[in-house]
């Protein structure tokens, strides 16, 4: 009876969604405020009946309904239950159920809190969400019914996936797909500004806290999946240019870029085409990537040919909001105005050259990506494009883009004085040759990519910092003055700085593993000691356990330094009963921000001697501190007043008057 | 064994760790040679493991990745220089197996997109500027824009009463 509830709300979620997609619009032609303010409660209810099937769906799981097939195949009554809930969205049908979840709060968000927008805006940009909405709800009930009934009903599930088993990858598709979502409402709003044929840099300030939670999520779920790969399946690696990973990436180059082209439409209404085809490009992007993930084209061409009802509905999705989206560009985008003048030298252009390298990268991505199946597709040829590929295409694109971050905000808009930011900036100068020379010195002489990169990252920290420092002019203004200057400026100045100060984190961190990273394979006897970098590690013993879903063959394992104890350590290797699959459970000991990373490999006949692979990882943990800490400079600009959600706009910020098309 | 269950989930264990994801490069595999050595595992990043999900054959745990690495290393053992050694995998497996696909006729679009991109975006941004830049300099309309300016003119004048 639930599951029918299910369904059935769904079934009138849809109803409503076809009502939003249209009215609206019509009313924002007609001029027609009645029908205009109609989409808020409809949005609202919409998001009471999808929730209410998830909740369906949710319940399901719960108490292991094996009548219902999603719940059967994705399930298992002996499961945790935090894994029961997670499972929902662990599967093909439940995970878009979530993505229409989170696509109709944003919805509702966008009806809630959007009370200062325009009323023809506004209700242009719900009827787009609207189409959105059709769109997938039509989906899942076309194709991927999660209430699906199975009679007889099962006695026992079959279990989910037990490398999804994992709170890390329970949490990743929620914070990616708010962050993939989140972008549909910069493309509905850039979506409106095309159908009304006018955009001002008002329009700008109510698009880039949208597109700023999307990008703080997107971040956060990309980091989550990476920290996963790297402690779940067990070698090691953080990033793998794995066409899963470059799916959730290409949004995330686009959504940056996206980010900054706004700012230059919001502070000088230049850039506007640009910024209205970034947005389109970015959920087209996010659409692509659930598309990739979705339709099974990535294990294989033929896979996609075989089953194909699920991903050509979803192609059909995408040429539609793609095809359509980029058409409706094409015909409005010369009605909107061009915007003010700058030189090449400033703040915008600046920002031009971090739109075009994130433009260029992202393509490089999506080539990388696609080009194997196209050429299959077309020519029959099987080609790889792997990891020594996007290293080397997509890595030189970054470093101009890393140097260059620091000058961005310390050039004036409209016209900048290099050669003075460039004095200013002698101080970040100084401190990545001293790093860099530290670098040098502390690894003997080692790695050049080691010494260059660490130079690299000080450039990017202190840079950000140096930028903060200067705006509060200590030598001017004595530090009393100089203090509340720091104080006072505004919150968006600190996001930069720390977003940009994140980044160079995460590049030490990068640049720490992939040059530094000492790794031991060997066979260990039980009482056996071996070394890895600063670290000795015994195995003291090995024993078979059983979990609740899962038996496990698990190493005792002593860390030690300078012979004092440091930690224990139980790599283990599982098999997860009910699907006869094995996993591997990396031991991993934090220490300082480096780790030391131990995994079993294959065990020869006798449990006290094991085959041991070992990493010294040093600052690794900082790739993700500094994921960390750019979402810290996306939200605390997200926090400026500027663009609180339904704040008042202050007086001095009058939105400059809108630019008619014509 | 004097527990029984003891002894069933050691055997479990057994079997488990028997068919369980076994590690990249075994002990065994390795060369004396570190220089070599070092060569045999930057050659193996590159080469894919077919079976396996875009891994390398250096990150697979999977028997044909081991059949591969085993042979890269006789390969250069052999004295095989680096190219020697993908030429003799292509030979054998096609293109599939590198997974950086070498600069030819139809990867030409693959290598190209990002400098190219790059250029053109370049190119865009400057011939935008300079446009944008000379109106503003003369401060003048175009003929277009005096055209367009004179109709709105012309229509305001219509539309007062």
């Amino acid at each position: 009876m639930v599951a029918e509830i299910g369904h059935f709300a769904l079934v009138l979620a849809l109803a409503l969604a076809l009502v939003q997609s249209v009215m609206p619009i019509v009313g924002a032609r007609r001029g027609d405020p009645a029908l205009m303010a109609a989409a808020s409660p409809i949005a609202t209810a919409q998001l009471a009946f999808v929730g209410l099937s998830f909740a369906a769906l949710t319940y399901a799981y719960l108490v292991s309904d094996f009548s219902v097939a999603n719940v059967y195949e994705n399930s298992h009554s002996l499961k945790p239950l935090i894994y029961k809930i997670t499972g929902v969205w662990g599967n093909h049908e439940g995970s878009m159920l979530l993505w229409v979840l989170i696509l109709a709060l944003f919805g509702w968000s966008v009806a809630a809190f959007g009370q200062n927008l325009p009323a023809s805006l506004k209700a242009n940009v719900l009827g787009v969400q609207g189409w959105i909405t059709v769109a997938f709800l039509g989906f899942i009930l076309a194709t991927s019914n999660p209430f699906a009934r199975l009679s007889p009903a099962p006695f026992e599930g079959q279990d989910l996936n037990p490398i999804l088993q994992d709170i890390g990858l329970a949490i990743h598709p929620p914070l990616l797909y708010l962050g993939y979502v989140g972008f549909s409402i910069s493309f509905a709003f850039a979506v409106a500004a095309l159908i009304e044929g006018r955009i001002d840099a008002a329009w700008a300030r109510w698009v880039r806290p949208w597109t700023l939670a999307a990008w703080v999520f997107l971040t956060a779920g990309i980091a989550m999946g990476s920290y996963w790969a790297y402690y779940e399946l067990g070698w090691g690696g953080w990033w793998f240019w794995d066409p899963v990973e470059n799916a959730s990436f290409m949004p995330w180059l686009a959504g940056t870029a996206l980010l900054h082209s706004a700012v230059v439409m919001e502070k000088r209404n230049a850039l506007k085409i640009w910024t209205v085809l970034l947005a389109i490009l970015t959920f087209s992007l996010s659409l692509l990537g659930t598309f990739l993930v979705r339709s099974g084209v990535l294990t294989s061409v033929h896979a996609f040919a075989t089953d194909p009802a699920r991903g050509v509905f979803i192609l059909a999705i995408l040429c539609v909001f793609i095809g359509g989206g980029l058409s409706l560009f094409a015909l409005r985008a010369s009605q909107l105005s061009q915007g003010g003048v700058f030189a090449p030298v400033s703040r915008e252009g600046a920002l031009v050259f971090n739109n075009i390298i994130l433009t260029a990268s992202c393509a490089t991505v999506l080539v990388g990506t696609l080009y194997p199946l196209v050429l299959e597709a077309l020519t029959g040829e099987k080609i790889s494009v792997g990891a020594p590929f996007f290293n080397l295409t997509f890595g030189p694109l970054m470093i101009p883009l890393m140097l260059a971050v620091p000058f961005g905000p310390y050039l004036a808009w409209k016209r900048g004085d290099l050669l003075g930011a460039s004095q200013r900036l002698m101080a970040a100068f100084a401190a990545a040759i001293a790093a860099a020379l530290m670098a040098w010195y502390l690894t003997e002489g080692g790695p050049v990519l080691a010494v260059l990169g660490i130079g690299l990252a000080a450039w990017l920290i202190v840079g950000a910092i140096s930028e903060l420092v200067s705006r509060a002019r200590f030598a001017d203004v004595g530090l009393a003055i100089g203090w509340r200057r720091l104080a006072g400026l505004p919150r968006s100045a600190y996001g930069t700085a720390v977003a940009h100060a994140g980044l160079g984190v995460m590049i030490l961190g990068i640049v720490g593993v992939t040059s530094l990273q000492v790794e031991n394979i060997l066979v260990m006897k039980q009482g056996q000691t071996a070394t890895i970098g600063r670290y000795e590690v015994t195995f003291d013993s090995a024993e078979t356990r059983r979990g609740p879903n899962y038996t496990e063959l698990v190493a005792h394992m002593t860390a030690r330094k300078d012979g004092v104890v440091v930690a224990k350590m139980d790599p283990a290797k599982r098999l997860y009963t009910a699907r006869q699959m094995p996993t591997t459970e990396a031991s991993i000991v934090t220490h300082g921000v480096s780790q030391l990373y131990v995994t079993l490999g294959e065990e020869s006949e006798r449990t006290d001697q094991l085959v041991v692979r070992m990493f010294d990882k040093p600052l690794v943990t900082l790739i993700w501190i500094g994921a960390l800490v750019m979402m810290a400079g996306g939200i605390l600009s997200l926090s400026d007043r500027r663009l609180r959600v339904g704040a008042p706009t202050p007086a001095r910020h009058t939105p400059a008057a809108p630019v008619a098309a014509e | 064994m004097r527990h029984p269950l003891r002894a069933v989930l050691l055997a479990i264990g057994l079997v488990l760790a028997a068919i369980g994801p076994a590690l990249a490069v075994q002990p065994g595999e390795r060369l004396q040679d570190p220089a070599l050595e070092a060569r045999a595992r930057a050659l193996s990043a590159e080469i894919r493991c077919m079976v396996c999900q875009n891994q390398s054959i250096d990150d697979s745990d999977a028997q044909l990745a081991k059949d591969l690495r085993v042979l890269v290393r006789e390969r250069l053992s052999a004295g095989d220089d680096d190219d020697a050694v993908r030429d003799f995998l292509v030979a054998r497996y096609g293109e599939f197996v590198l997974l950086k696909p070498r600069f030819e006729g139809h990867t030409l679009i693959l290598w190209l997109a990002a400098p190219v991109l790059v250029a053109v975006g370049a190119l865009a941004s400057f011939l935008a500027w300079r446009r944008r830049a000379r109106v503003a300099a003369d401060g003048r309309l175009s003929a277009e824009e005096e055209a367009a300016l004179a109709r709105v003119l012309s229509e305001d004048q219509r539309g007062m009463p």
